[in-house]
Order: C-alpha cells, then sequence, then structure tokens
C-alpha cells in the first residue's frame, strides 16, 4: 500500500510539475480588506486545484509561483476580487506530459 | 517585430495549430504565436482524440504522430460507494485504420502538430504572450505582445487562446464565466508497466480502453471522471463544475485522491508512479454561453469560443473543426480582399449549421439540466446500483420477490412519478 500513498497530498502533486516562475506574480488581490472583512468562507483557498491561496491570520498569501494557470479563481472568486494575466511568455507552469 | 501577415493565430492548441496549418497550406502567410516553452506546455485534455476530424486536416496521421493507444473499448461506470453498474463497447474494427479514436499526451502530441504547420509555411514562435488586440476604428488589425516592440498586424487575427479566452472577453464577445459555465478537471498520469495495463484492462498490444466514470466518483457534484489507458501509463482525472467545488466546499485534489482510492478504481491503478498533475478548467456552459465569434478582421475558435460537447467529452474535435472551417472562411476572405465581419460571418454560418453547431445545439440544455436537478447523480445512480445487487445476489427470494422489492424501494407513488419525470426530462435534453 506504501505505493498508493505517493502523490498523495497537495505538496507531494505539485512536487511532480514543472514551473518557470517569473519574478513577480500574474495573480493580484485587488482589494485585501474584501479577503479581511467580506469573505468568511475564503473559497479560494479551497477550489485553487494548486493550493495557491493560504489564508495567513490577515492576509492572503498567494504562491503565483505553482499556479496551474487554470482561471478559477478569477471565476470563482465571489467579490471578483483577483486580477489574473498570464505569466511572462516562456514561463509559469511547464506541462510535460499530459 | 513589425512585420504585417495574412494572418495570425494566437494559442497553439489543436484549434489553432489546425488553423495555421490550413492557412499556410492554402498559401496564407501566418504567424502561430504560443505563450508557453513549446505548444502543448499549457495544455490539458483527459487524453481522446479523434481521428475523423484530425484526418480532415492531416489523411493518415495515425502513421507518424506520437499517439499513445488507438482506443478498442469504451466503458461506462455508473459508481456508488463500494460498487458499480458498468456498461460498454468494444469492438475490433476499432483496433485497425482508419481507426476511431486515440489516446494521447498532449504536450507530445501539441509539438508534433505544430511542427507540421510549421512545415507547410507557418511561423511558429513560442514564448509570447499577446496582452491585446490591436483594434483601430473597430477593426482588429493585429496584436500586441510581451516582446519588446511586440507588436504585429495582420488582415485577420484569430483567437484560439482557450477557455480563459481574455482577448475575445476585452473585445466584448463574451462576459466573464459564471462558476456554473466552466468545469474544473484535475488529472494525473501514472506511469505503469505496458504488460500489467495490456493484462488489467484485457488488451492487446496497441490497443486502448476508456472509463468515463460517473456518480460516486464526483461525490453527486456534477461531473465525470475518466481513466485512459496510455502506452505505459494511465491518465485519470475528475472533473467537476467550479460552482459543484465551491458549493460543496471540496477540495478537488481531494475529489482526485478520492477517486483513485474508490474501492472500483484502486485495482486498476495500483502499483503505479504518478509521473505528472495537471489541473485545466473545461468551458462547460454549451450554447447558450457562446459569445460572439467573428467581428471585422477577427475570428474565435475552440475552447476560447466554449466549443465543447460535454456530453460526449468531446472538444478537441470540435476545436480542430472550427480551425479549419476558420482557415478556409480566411483563404476566401484573402481572395475577395475582404475582412469585414460580414464576410467573416461565413465561418460562423458554416460551423453553426455543420456537426458542431448541430451538436451544441442539441445539448444545449444539458448542462444546466443536470446541475439542476443533482438527484441524478446522487439518488438514480445509487439506486441504480441496489437494483443490481438485489437482482443478482442469489439469497433464496424469488426474482418475483426481488423485483417486487426494487419497485417499493423506489419509493411512495408520488417518488416513481418523479423518477419517471426526470427521466423523461433527461431524455428530453439530449434527444
Amino acid at each position: 500500500m506504501s505505493e498508493q500513498k505517493k502523490g498523495q497530498s497537495i505538496e507531494e502533486k505539485q512536487y511532480l510539475v514543472r514551473f518557470n516562475a517569473d519574478t513577480k506574480s500574474h495573480l493580484h488581490v485587488k482589494d485585501p480588506d474584501i479577503c479581511m472583512t467580506s469573505c468568511p468562507d475564503k473559497i479560494c483557498t479551497i477550489f485553487c486545484p494548486a493550493e495557491i491561496y493560504k489564508w495567513e491570520d490577515i492576509r492572503m498569501h498567494v504562491g503565483y509561483e505553482g499556479c496551474h494557470e487554470c482561471g478559477s479563481c478569477r471565476i470563482g472568486c465571489p467579490h471578483q476580487n483577483i486580477k489574473w494575466e498570464y505569466p511572462k511568455g516562456g514561463h509559469g507552469i511547464v506541462f510535460r506530459l499530459g | 517585430m513589425s512585420e504585417k501577415f495574412d494572418c495570425i493565430v494566437v494559442g497553439a492548441g489543436p484549434a489553432g495549430i489546425s488553423c495555421a496549418y490550413e492557412l499556410a497550406k492554402g498559401g496564407a502567410n501566418v504567424l502561430l504565436l504560443e505563450r508557453g516553452e513549446y505548444p502543448g506546455s499549457k495544455n490539458v485534455m483527459g487524453g481522446v482524440l479523434y481521428r475523423k476530424m484530425m484526418e480532415d486536416i492531416i489523411p493518415e496521421f495515425y502513421k507518424e504522430a506520437p499517439l499513445e493507444r488507438p482506443v478498442v473499448e469504451q466503458r461506462f461506470m455508473m459508481m456508488d460507494k463500494e460498487s458499480a453498474v458498468t456498461f460498454g463497447y468494444k469492438g475490433m474494427e476499432w483496433s485497425k485504420e482508419p481507426y476511431n479514436n486515440f489516446t494521447v499526451l498532449r504536450a507530445k502530441f501539441d509539438q508534433w502538430f505544430a511542427d507540421k504547420a510549421v512545415e507547410q509555411g507557418a511561423v511558429l514562435v513560442n514564448e509570447t504572450v499577446v496582452l491585446e488586440c490591436i483594434v483601430e476604428n473597430g477593426k482588429v488589425v493585429g496584436v500586441r505582445t510581451d516582446r519588446p516592440n511586440g507588436d504585429v498586424y495582420a488582415d485577420v487575427v484569430v483567437l484560439a487562446d482557450g477557455v480563459n479566452s481574455l482577448l475575445a472577453q476585452s473585445l466584448g464577445f463574451h462576459k466573464e464565466y459564471k462558476p456554473d459555465e466552466v468545469a474544473l478537471a484535475t488529472m494525473e498520469v501514472l506511469k505503469l508497466d505496458k504488460k500489467i495495463i495490456e493484462d488489467r484492462f484485457n488488451l492487446e498490444e496497441n490497443q486502448g480502453c476508456t472509463i468515463e466514470l460517473f456518480g460516486d466518483a464526483t461525490k453527486g457534484i456534477l461531473g465525470t471522471g475518466f481513466l485512459y489507458t496510455n502506452k505505459d501509463s494511465l491518465s485519470i482525472g475528475v472533473g467537476t463544475l467550479l460552482s459543484g467545488l465551491i458549493k460543496h466546499k471540496i477540495k478537488p485534489y481531494e475529489l482526485l485522491e478520492y477517486v483513485k482510492n474508490h474501492p472500483m478504481i484502486r485495482p486498476y491503478i495500483q502499483g503505479s508512479e504518478p509521473q505528472e498533475y495537471l489541473a485545466h478548467l473545461i468551458p462547460e456552459g454549451g450554447f447558450k454561453s457562446m459569445g460572439k465569434i467573428v467581428g471585422d478582421g477577427v475570428i474565435v475558435i475552440g475552447d476560447a469560443s466554449q466549443l465543447v460537447n460535454a456530453i460526449h467529452r468531446e472538444g478537441s474535435n470540435l476545436a480542430m473543426t472550427s480551425g479549419r472551417m476558420a482557415a478556409e472562411t480566411i483563404l476566401l476572405a484573402k481572395e475577395a480582399g475582404d475582412f469585414s465581419e460580414s464576410m467573416l460571418d461565413l465561418y460562423r454560418t458554416r460551423l453553426m449549421s455543420g456537426f458542431v453547431g448541430q451538436d451544441m445545439q442539441k445539448y444545449k440544455d444539458a448542462t444546466h439540466h443536470f446541475d439542476k436537478f443533482p438527484h441524478y447523480f446522487d439518488e438514480y445512480i445509487p439506486m441504480l446500483n441496489k437494483a443490481a445487487s438485489q437482482m443478482f445476489t442469489v439469497d433464496g427470494s424469488s426474482k418475483w420477490d426481488k423485483q417486487k422489492k426494487i419497485w417499493k424501494d423506489i419509493g411512495s407513488g408520488k417518488d416513481k412519478m418523479k423518477l419517471a419525470r426526470d427521466m423523461y426530462r433527461a431524455w428530453k435534453v439530449i434527444k
């Protein structure tokens, strides 16, 4: 069963992926106050498939380096509070297979 | 880059490459822009490539393209928590030329396909993001890229920039999508010995199997899972409407793990080694979510125009056909020297009168219907499993008694009416 456990956590999954991260983020929380005061669920921390959104007590940490560029956060944020762009050409996620 | 092209195609996926290939073949001067390191590096698909629409572009491509396996069997599993009712079709006519469809790994396939477009004369430039369309007097005349002096001009710009299509959105062709118009799919490629795959899936060499998963694979949320055989790996994934994940507060990768560990699935993938994890959105709003797809000097194709038939897990074939039709229209426009919306609208009318438009219209209510009535997935599939279990369990009670019990378990007369009504409704939205 030990083999079945491989790749099970999101950290392990993300470790399988190649990223060529830019030095600056392509994702921005437009108004940090909205996350703090108007968004009790902070649902982006749940549905983001790479778990790049992490709530740290008073602020949203955006680990853009591991982004799959899927667009879910832009569409799913209940407050349209995420400015979403593509990373600079040649940067970001690099799929090798699928 | 201040050159002018006949056409600029933004995005090297199945739609964009098909379009660039056909344009170059038709003698047009075409620039194909890709934001990734190479074509395919940003692209994700469960993995079924349909032969017919690809052959409309490159006849007998299967003799040289990097394909995984020709699919000879398609299974459908209606899953409950610890059971499944399975049906499927396997046919040897699919094991030989011209084949029906193939499993593919997109990063490999798209690179090969883009190379073919380059052989035809298309200019491929990777690592280039298109920031916006350059619009003059209401007409799209080029694109602004993120390269230094990165403006490029063309008679026509084709937007094949995928599900997010920020470019079509910024032209006002479609509104921002809502969470119930897109499905979030996560998948993994699992390395597994070729021989083990063939034994487990009852295959011979160069034969593949696809299994679509319904019901408990998505914990009752609207969506599906899949398990496909590649040469020496499996692709396993699960996709649900983004709105479903939000409503049920489910983490997509935990749902993927749930599927991988499901007792109906686990034995297939046992001992495999995860090689890659991928996430991507699928446009599933269907016909009603389609925005404008033609404007002055601009055409939208593929996922960017929401061309996905969610019921039949078709997308790349619609993308290819839309790319090919866009190219045909642009070649005619080039001949006529007219790149206006009314000329380019020929693309839309041809697309919508062919199989692409017909299928989009046929299933226009399907996603919304199944989303609105979740009991298809969370009630009826378990009911089907329970009925099968009762019927096939030999325990000394007569088959008549078993049938009576199954009938009784459906519920009151009112419940039976509801079931009949729902079955009729489901039939209506897909008929």
